[in-house]
């Protein structure tokens, strides 16, 4: 859940409200935009700060993309893309090539025989099992480890990083401004000609990472089944970590076939932003991710989520400590209400004047925590606006629904008031300057923008949506939006005390 | 406010790894400018040299009465905004009201002043999209500003209302027990909460002021009179490092602070407390929890402080075996063995106390003892295959060519700058350190890896599912059992806070 909706707002509100058109000026002229041949699109901000950089690209395909059976499977090329390439991670990759071929053979064979419906060879499984691992060992021999990550690191990249999430997956670092060049040869060569090395011991780390923040945490275990719940069509039903089953299942080549219909130069947003300048940086990019071939766009629509009819709910009995969340269906980022979302969020959620945080935490003190947020599991397709709270000791989950709840009618039944309307509105405006002063922001920032709107000066016409949020705005938005049948409900219901002390075996 | 780590929203969302290492630098590899080809292949890279940057020290002023006052022009954005540092922390308060300085750190802003409450505060910042915040750690109290420059005139003075005449209202003490106590309840819901405190505890002794932790009643037996009374004693002019940094004229800015600061008069101010630290029992810990698949392990000894002498060489000595994506339990344990998502490790170095030498893992229920085996295999290849001249030099590179990053920011200079001055470092330390890294070689990394790595003297600590695992943990040698049930608030029943 990347933050997009609400930078966009901040940001528009900052153009709007604080910068004189002088500045704005200025602004625009630091930021050049250039869609190469093969239809992939670089922006580089100026900010000669310090002799440094950082970049964000952004390939407009995420978990949603992942295919039936297959799911996670974004995720996992993330982790791919820094197992090198034809000339990076390895020793000779002519032959490296042929012993990878040869996996993915036997893995095939292993695979085919493990899930026979009828007539399954035990014995024979053991037999592919073990050629499998024996073709895995054989390949290793090619392999330079962690040559990318290397290579990054010694040249002092920091911040060396990548995120998958339903929308859309992105990789990032910052390196010393005399690396530009080092950069684009990386950054394209992995988009270029990747290789799935070590496939397998990464699709273990991959599910120690599920382990780590579903099956192991009991948020992460409520979160899972919610969204499960409260998508019954669109695949945001499904894990981006992926389910166990395909976790153990899918190969390197339905990784290289993902990476072949998704990673096309069309859905390649590369922005830079530091200490560079658009005519030394212009020509070495060009240069390298130029060498990408053009393919088709893919098609990424996918199964609308039909309206809900129905409330759903969603209880998980555990030894921890409760927990209490519930989400209503919205439209997604291009809805003319977009806005208005934002607006609540921030009035509802933010800061110690929100009306979440006055009432449960400060008045009632029922709980520890209280918010409302939006876009999530994501923003590309029509995702939940969510409220959750923490309840304090002695309370209960009911109690936290309840004050959500009567703050949610509120919503509906009065206006917001001039103040929380004009603080909302300020601090978007502050909240976007303070995010100025960051290469890494900024370049999140535009690569993001300019791939949701094809165009990162979309923020100056989408201006006039913010000013008109009304208080009208607010309540008919909350009374279209916060429908008990529009809802699923969430929660955590505590069974015991945990971790009382046990023998080990 | 209390934030629960545990609150994680992101399904789906997820990073390929976890850095574990901080620091990192620069040498500007110097090669002839040439003009642009291709490469095709990363050898043939020239990397020209780095431009010319001289990071902008702060102005130091220090007043009659002690204070030290750092001033760091930056014109980037009409922003400013400032932290003063005040001597004296959590590891000064009384045993038996642990949690009294996370109670002090926000009350200090919620409780609001003499003239106006903490919501009142909050009508008024929020109004400027303004933001007064303080809080407290270890060793210090902290309370900060940050607004826009047009807004000063009305933030600052705010900032200095609550430094000087906090009201610590009884509401807001309240609201802060509750929200620990919160904190208290759940503090054994997740693997990684627990493995992270615990290991700690293992430590530095669960007594020891770094590593204790507030149970229900030392948080009930906080009082107002508490919070009054620590104020008057460690808020005082000589006891306070401040900073402010942003877009604003240094003449005008001086002559502002030495109106409302040159009047205050210094006064004596409690000791630093002494604390002991000793070595952990060796040996193996146990914490069982059902419901998780996977084993939180941590393997803790004390570190060391950056004064020491060998600081530098550990710097090298943690990158290579820890610290990054390249490291060897990196390596090994993730990439070659598949065995974790999260790996590493090294020895901790704190500035004015030792650091905790800490290895953390997370694997598989059944891969338990094998991952133990395989951290401590690594441990032991650090003495008997030390890291190689091509390692070292690998590790230096890393450190030196993202030296940048440490100063890469007029306000990250202002930081560490003010970190020297509190913890009296020369306030060269930085250059220092690049010059001290560049001069560290293989038999430095391997005298320290010898002199530090014990693999048989750390407490291991094991949180997850014995019944899971692929061997009991019995076979690596005697297992004491920790108790973590969370001791019940005096006179109430369990998870009934007494309020």
């Amino acid at each position: 859940m990347k933050r997009f909706p609400s930078f966009l707002l901040a940001l528009a509100v900052f153009f709007a409200l604080a910068l004189p058109a002088q500045d704005l000026a200025s602004f625009e002229k630091r930021i050049t935009v250039k869609k190469l041949a093969n239809g992939l699109t670089v922006i580089i901000c100026q900010r000669p700060e310090a002799p440094v950089f950082s970049f964000y690209t952004l390939v407009d395909a995420g978990s949603a993309q992942d295919p039936e059976r297959q799911t996670g499977l974004a995720h996992m090329f993330e982790h791919m893309a820094f197992k090198g390439t034809d000339k990076i991670g390895t020793t000779n990759y002519p032959e490296e090539k042929v012993a990878l071929e040869k996996v993915e053979q036997a893995y095939a064979a292993y695979i085919a025989e493990r899930d026979k419906r009828v007539g399954r060879d035990e014995k024979k499984v053991a037999t592919l099992h073990q050629a499998w691992q024996e073709a895995i060992q054989a390949a290793e021999k090619f392999v330079v480890r962690s040559q990318w990550d290397e290579i990054v690191e010694q040249n002092g990249g920091v911040g060396m990083n990548a995120s998958t999430s339903e929308d859309e997956t992105t990789y990032y670092y910052s390196f010393p401004s005399n690396r530009l060049e080092l950069w684009a040869y990386l950054e394209s060569g992995r988009f270029l000609h990747p290789v799935m090395r070590e496939f397998y011991k990464e699709r273990d780390v991959v599910y120690e990472e599920r382990r780590m923040r579903t099956d192991s945490n009991p948020i992460g275990r409520l979160v899972e089944q919610f969204l499960a719940a409260a998508f019954i069509a669109h695949p945001y039903h499904r894990p981006g970590l992926g389910w166990p089953s395909d976790l153990r299942t899918f190969s390197a080549t339905d990784a290289m076939r993902f990476f072949h219909t998704y990673y096309v130069p069309a859905n390649l947003y590369v922005a830079v932003a530091g200490d560079v300048t658009p005519e030394e940086a212009l020509p070495v990019i060009k240069e390298y991710f130029g060498r990408l071939p053009a393919r088709p766009v893919p098609d990424e629509t996918l199964t609308t989520e039909p309206p809900q009819t129905a409330e759903r709910q969603v209880v998980l009995r555990e030894a921890a400590q409760p927990f209490y969340i519930e989400a209503y269906h919205r439209p997604d980022y291009r809805d003319p209400d977009d806005p208005v979302y934002d607006a609540i969020s921030d009035i509802m959620s933010n800061g110690r004047v929100s009306r979440l945080y006055r009432s449960l935490v400060r008045d009632k003190q029922i709980a520890a925590d209280a918010a409302g947020f939006s876009g999530w599991p994501g923003y590309k397709y029509p995702g939940l606006f969510a409220f959750y709270a923490v309840p304090t000791p002695g309370h209960s989950n009911e109690e936290v629904r309840d004050a959500i709840r009567a703050e949610v009618e509120r919503l509906k039944t009065e206006d917001v008031s001039d103040e929380e309307l004009q603080m909302f509105k300020t601090r978007a405006k502050a909240d976007l300057i303070r995010g100025l002063g960051s290469n890494s922001g900024l370049a999140e920032q535009l690569a993001i923008f300019q791939a949701r709107f094809g165009d990162w000066r979309e923020l100056f016409r989408q201006l006039d949506r913010y000013d008109k949020v009304s208080k009208a705005d607010i309540r008919r938005v909350a009374n279209k939006t916060f429908r008990p049948e529009n809802r699923t409900v969430g929660f955590i219901e505590s069974t015991q005390m945990a971790g009382a002390a046990k023998e080990a075996q | 406010v209390i934030t629960l780590s545990s609150l994680s929203f992101r399904a789906g969302f997820s990073r390929r790894g976890i850095r574990f290492s901080a620091l990192a630098l620069v040498l500007a590899l110097l090669s002839s400018p040439s003009l642009f080809a291709q490469a095709t292949d990363v050898n043939q890279i020239k990397i020209p040299a780095l431009h010319p940057f001289h990071p902008q020290e702060p102005h130091r002023i220090q007043l009659a009465n002690g204070m030290v006052i750092f001033l760091q022009e930056d014109h980037e954005l009409p922003l400013i905004g400032g932290t003063a540092r005040i001597r004296g922390g959590s590891i000064a308060e009384p045993a038996a009201k642990t949690g009294m300085l996370d109670i002090y750190g926000e009350v200090w802003r919620t409780g609001g002043t003499t003239t106006r409450t903490g919501d009142q505060l909050d009508d008024y910042l929020e109004a400027r999209a303004a933001r007064v915040e303080t809080g407290s750690g270890d060793d210090s109290t902290t309370i900060s500003f940050n607004c826009l420059k047009q807004n000063l005139d009305d933030v600052f003075p705010i900032f200095l209302e609550l430094l000087r005449q906090p009201a610590f209202r009884e509401d807001k003490i309240e609201l802060a027990q509750t929200q620990l106590y919160t904190g208290i309840a759940r503090r054994n819901d997740s693997i990684g909460g627990i493995a992270g405190r615990e290991a700690l505890r293992l430590a530095y002794g669960k007594d020891n002021a770094y590593a204790r932790i507030p149970e229900y009643a030392t948080v009930a037996a906080v009082t107002r009179q508490d919070l009054l009374d620590w104020h008057q004693r460690y808020v005082q002019p000589n006891n306070i490092i401040l900073g402010i940094w942003g877009d604003f004229d240094p003449a005008a800015m001086e002559a502002r602070l030495r109106r409302v600061f040159d009047s205050w008069s210094r006064s004596a101010v409690p000791p630093e407390p002494k604390i002991q630290f000793r070595d952990p029992k060796p040996g193996l810990y146990f914490i069982s929890k059902e419901d998780v698949n996977q084993s939180a392990i941590r393997m803790v000894t004390l570190g060391i402080t950056r004064r020491d002498p060998d600081f530098f060489a550990v710097e090298v000595m943690n990158e290579v075996l820890g610290g990054s994506f390249t490291s060897r339990l990196m390596k090994s344990l993730r990439t070659e063995k598949g065995l974790a998502y999260a790996v590493g490790g090294g020895i901790g170095a704190d500035f004015d106390h030792p650091g905790v030498f800490r290895v953390s893992m997370g694997t598989k229920s059944g891969s338990t003892v094998e991952a133990i085996q395989g951290l401590r295999d690594e441990l032991g290849r650090m003495l008997t295959r030390p890291p190689t001249a091509e390692e070292v030099q690998r590790a230096k590179d890393s450190i030196l060519n993202s030296f940048v990053f440490n100063f890469d920011s007029k306000v990250k200079v202002l930081a560490e700058r003010m970190r020297y001055e509190f913890y009296g470092y020369p306030p060269d330390f930085l250059e220092r350190y690049r010059a001290a890294i560049e001069k560290v070689t293989p038999q430095d990394v391997g005298r320290v890896a010898r002199k530090y790595i014990h693999p048989e003297q750390f407490a291991v600590l094991v949180v997850g599912n014995a019944s899971g695992f692929d061997k009991p943990l019995s076979t690596l040698g005697a297992v004491t059992n920790v108790d973590i049930a969370i001791p019940p608030p005096p006179g109430a029943a369990p998870g009934k806070p007494a309020n």
